[in-house]
């Protein structure tokens, strides 16, 4: 934590004080949330004015989501209060935010996927005729809103047919209909094409301008430059600054958000590399999320996967360990003959996959620690003997790797889903560490966990390729993929576009691959 | 991990030690124990034969039926499934066993032993066929596990009615009665002796064998049980088949101590089993539960019921009463899940 440099008291001096402002429509004081051992939002500050477009700004897992959860009426805080227009309010789920003139709209939808857009744009608000519904009312209004918005949309399609981009056009009308004074936008361009993006900024541009005010949620550092008016940047769950996006340049936001520099943060690896441990050669998976992938990962290297979110390149990575159907191409590991990839076969050969998805296919949340730990390895024989645990070896396996891995406080009897995400990505790696595993998958390693478990993170995947180790890093985080790698792939639409070795390794030429616009005018000019 | 600040104990009341204590055991312990003390404590004062030994064994002997059976049930519930089909295996191997029975001793009179031996293991392999059906379907074809035991239910249902034409098999031969049902060995009736070699069985599966971890894994979570090279279709699968074959020791033992078979004769078994796991904790979107608890939850439902029949108290009303508190022990489980968390 030492390598952590807070000079965000010296920008925080002369940003705007959260209250009293003028215009203020909204704003929350010390609002504070916990989610068993995790602090998730402390002593929070923020305040909104009248026909603004405030961005939320910070890392994953800096307190964005409670927030705003909490103004949506989707959680309660544990302390703090919420003033509407000065009036402190409580609200008691969504529906009540709602009535109050707040509406969100979250990254995961709130969509009946079986039902149709009509249905969904005004369910739970059906126009009614006596104890039926009005369905030539209801078409009329929808067909009349869509038009409004600018989404054009088959109001008979049900919404599990429709792209990503046209469900957000669903779930948008959704709140817009409700006439919110407030709107929440949980990054809603995540998912959307360039077109669709200018479209959505064209409709929030349109919406401020009729004095709604918006919180934006948004990673994208342009997005913030081109769309919005104030930053709140938020940091470990606090109220970091509230800033003009007019009078803040890009360096100084990042730094904000992070509190830190880089290049004391993300450790060294000393580059050694070994034989080849890990090849694909045109690997393409059924669905198509892959296509024609060819990479080599050696002992002693750590390679980076980046790429936009849902590019393929964590599909790569599921395909390896068999969880993506393949269907063509080969996986080598340690120079064998080309395999079908399951699971068990990948564990048995030395290959492990840290999933990204610690509560759905990582972890077992209500068991103990210990089991979780020692899950993959009870077949081998140091732990069980023809089908019998060995007991004892068991519990010292179990105790060594969590020690080992700095779980905090180690408690193999409790259940690992009251640890904190960090301890939990820790138990994820110690179980992994369990069974003799020379190349490591890491899949969004640091999704969802605080700053000092990134750390140990970090110095985890150190000290795994230093001792010989291969070690793949697929990563929406930039800065982490950038800075950890040796080697570096780019993916964009299931292909490898780019590829860089260490002395080449920029955030520029990065860019460019998961766009892919050319680089020959920027490329190497920062780094 | 929630340590309570100094100021907290400060200010803290002697009762508020007393409260956090009680809420303490039944976090960890659930609500059975309390369930279980009150009932008895109630009974034994409220009914001197109820601590008769008499009864006592009488307890012990109707008990063990449901025991069985809601072991096997709990191994499929562990799994995040549910095995409907439980009652009617136990009137399907009692048809099976008891029509073996008397056609091979109606075509060799002479050899009882044999044709003792021969119906139980041909009743036991029907049972383990029908998990076996239950295990294909829900692991291989996905069905989900309320329908694909329903569906079994169902037809076995018709399949025992049809094969025994409506009507009882009688005529079983004594010597089958007096090895499985009420003879002595070791100072216990056979059934007794049975479920406490069953139950030490199922005790070393799920606490000492890798396998047995794999059934709570599955149950816990399907996706990571993958991820960590198990085979899940095969501990499903196993699941289901053990749940029928332990449905199917049940056929027998029932069919020794009534010494008839018909089609419906397990019925009860099949819902009293899953409220005996459910209120011994098992919880029932898998990964949760302990053998234990569902040994002590299938006697509790079975002393409520015998000191509910003792004080003489209407069958309709037994029902509600059984209702009301599989209904308290879900809710308290919740509150128990809440509280953990």
């Amino acid at each position: 934590m030492h390598a952590l440099v807070n000079n965000s008291q010296v920008l925080s001096a002369d940003s705007v004080p959260p209250a009293f402002a003028q215009g203020t429509v909204f704003r929350v004081e010390g609002l504070s949330k916990r989610f068993g051992a995790v602090q998730a939002l402390s002593n929070m500050a923020f305040e909104l004015r009248r026909g603004e477009v405030h961005v939320l700004f910070g890392e994953n897992g800096a307190g964005k989501s409670t927030l705003i959860n909490m103004i949506a009426g989707a959680l309660q805080p544990d302390s703090g209060c919420l003033l509407l227009n000065e009036m402190p309010v409580a609200f008691r789920d969504v529906q009540d935010a709602r009535r109050h003139g707040i509406a969100a709209m979250f990254q995961e939808f709130s969509l009946a996927p079986t039902l149709s857009v009509e249905e969904n744009v005004l369910l739970g608000a059906e126009p009614r005729r006596w104890i039926f519904i009005n369905i030539a009312e209801r078409r009329r209004r929808v067909r009349a809103a869509l038009a409004r918005f600018g989404f054009d949309l088959d109001l008979h399609a049900s919404v599990s047919q429709l792209s990503r981009a046209q469900q957000q056009m669903v779930e948008m009308t959704k709140a817009l209909l409700t006439e919110p004074k407030i709107l929440i936008l949980d990054e809603p361009t995540a998912s959307l094409s360039e077109k669709e993006t200018e479209a959505l900024f064209e409709l929030v541009n349109r919406l401020r301008e009729q004095g709604v005010s918006i919180i934006y949620i948004t990673h994208r550092i342009k997005e913030i430059y081109r769309i919005s008016d104030r930053i709140t940047v938020m940091r470990d769950g606090q109220f970091i600054s509230t800033v003009q996006t007019s009078e803040i340049a890009e360096e100084q936001l990042v730094q904000l958000m992070t509190g830190r520099c880089f290049e004391a943060f993300y450790p060294q690896i000393l580059y050694r590399p070994g034989p080849c441990l890990l090849s694909l050669h045109n690997l393409s998976s059924q669905d198509g999320s892959v296509r024609e992938v060819s990479l080599r990962v050696c002992a002693g290297e750590v390679v980076g996967l980046a790429g936009l979110v849902g590019c393929g390149k964590s599909e790569i990575g599921r395909a390896v360990f068999g969880l993506v159907a393949i269907a063509a191409g080969e996986v080598q590991v340690s120079g064998s003959p080309s395999l079908r990839p399951t699971p068990r076969k990948m564990l048995d050969r030395g290959l492990a996959y840290i999933t990204s998805d610690r509560r759905n296919e990582g972890l077992m949340m209500l068991r103990p620690t210990q089991e979780n730990i020692t899950l993959s390895a009870l077949r081998l024989s140091s732990l069980s003997f023809g089908g019998w645990l060995r007991m004892g070896a068991e519990r010292e396996a179990a105790s060594d790797l969590g020690q080992r891995m700095r779980v905090h406080p180690l408690n193999l009897d409790g259940h690992v889903g009251r640890y904190s995400g960090g301890n939990q990505q820790k138990v994820l790696i110690a179980k992994a560490l369990s069974r003799d595993t020379q190349v490591f998958i890491f899949d969004e390693p640091t999704v969802g966990i605080d700053v000092s478990a990134r750390v140990e993170v970090y110095a985890c995947i150190k000290a795994l390729a230093e001792a010989g180790h291969a070690v793949v890093i697929i990563s929406s985080d930039l800065p982490e993929v950038l800075n950890l790698s040796h080697r570096l792939y780019v993916v964009r639409d299931g292909r490898i576009v780019d590829h860089m070795d260490k002395p080449e390794i920029t955030e520029t030429r990065a860019l460019h691959g998961f766009f892919g616009t050319p680089i020959f005018s920027t490329a190497g000019a920062e780094s | 991990m929630i340590h309570p600040t100094p100021e907290s104990n400060l200010v803290a009341p002697a009762s508020f030690n007393a409260r956090a204590l009680a809420k303490r055991l039944f976090v960890s312990l659930g609500i059975l124990p309390l369930l279980l003390t009150v009932t008895l404590v109630y009974f034994a004062v409220n009914e001197p034969r109820f601590l008769s030994l008499d009864n006592l064994s009488n307890v012990m002997r109707v008990s063990t039926f449901l025991i069985i059976v809601a072991m096997g049930q709990m191994l499929v519930i562990l799994t995040a499934g549910l095995d409907l089909s439980v009652g009617s295996i136990i009137g399907f191997v009692g048809v099976v066993t008891a029509s073996l029975m008397l056609h091979l001793l109606d075509t060799y009179p002479q050899a009882v032993g044999l044709a003792i031996g021969l119906s139980v293991a041909g009743g036991l392999l029907a049972g383990v066929l029908v998990g076996a059906v239950n295990g294909i379907g829900v692991s291989l074809l996905k069905v989900s596990p309320f329908m694909m035991t329903l569906g079994t239910m169902t037809s076995l249902v018709g399949i025992s009615l049809s094969l025994t034409s409506g009507l009882p098999v009688t005529g079983i031969p004594d010597e089958f009665m007096q090895l499985f049902g009420y003879g002595r060995v070791l100072g216990m009736t056979p059934p007794v002796l049975i479920t406490l070699v069953l139950f030490v069985i199922i005790w070393l599966l799920l606490n000492r064998t890798t396998s047995g971890r794999y059934f709570y894994a599955v149950g816990a979570n399907l996706r990571a049980a993958q991820l960590s090279g198990i085979s899940t279709r095969w501990q499903l699968f196993l699941a289901y088949a053990l749940s029928g074959l332990l449905a199917a020791v049940v056929g027998v033992l029932f069919l020794a101590r009534t010494g008839s078979a018909e089609a419906l004769n397990g019925q009860p078994f099949g819902l009293q089993a899953i409220a005996a796991c459910v209120i011994g904790g098992v919880s029932l979107f898998g990964g949760i539960g302990k053998v234990r608890d569902v040994l002590l939850g299938a006697l509790f439902i079975t002393i409520l019921t015998n000191g509910m029949d003792l004080i003489r108290i209407e069958s309709y009303v037994q029902q509600i009463v059984l209702g009301a508190v599989l209904i308290l022990s879900l809710v308290a489980d919740q509150l128990r899940l809440r509280w953990t968390c």
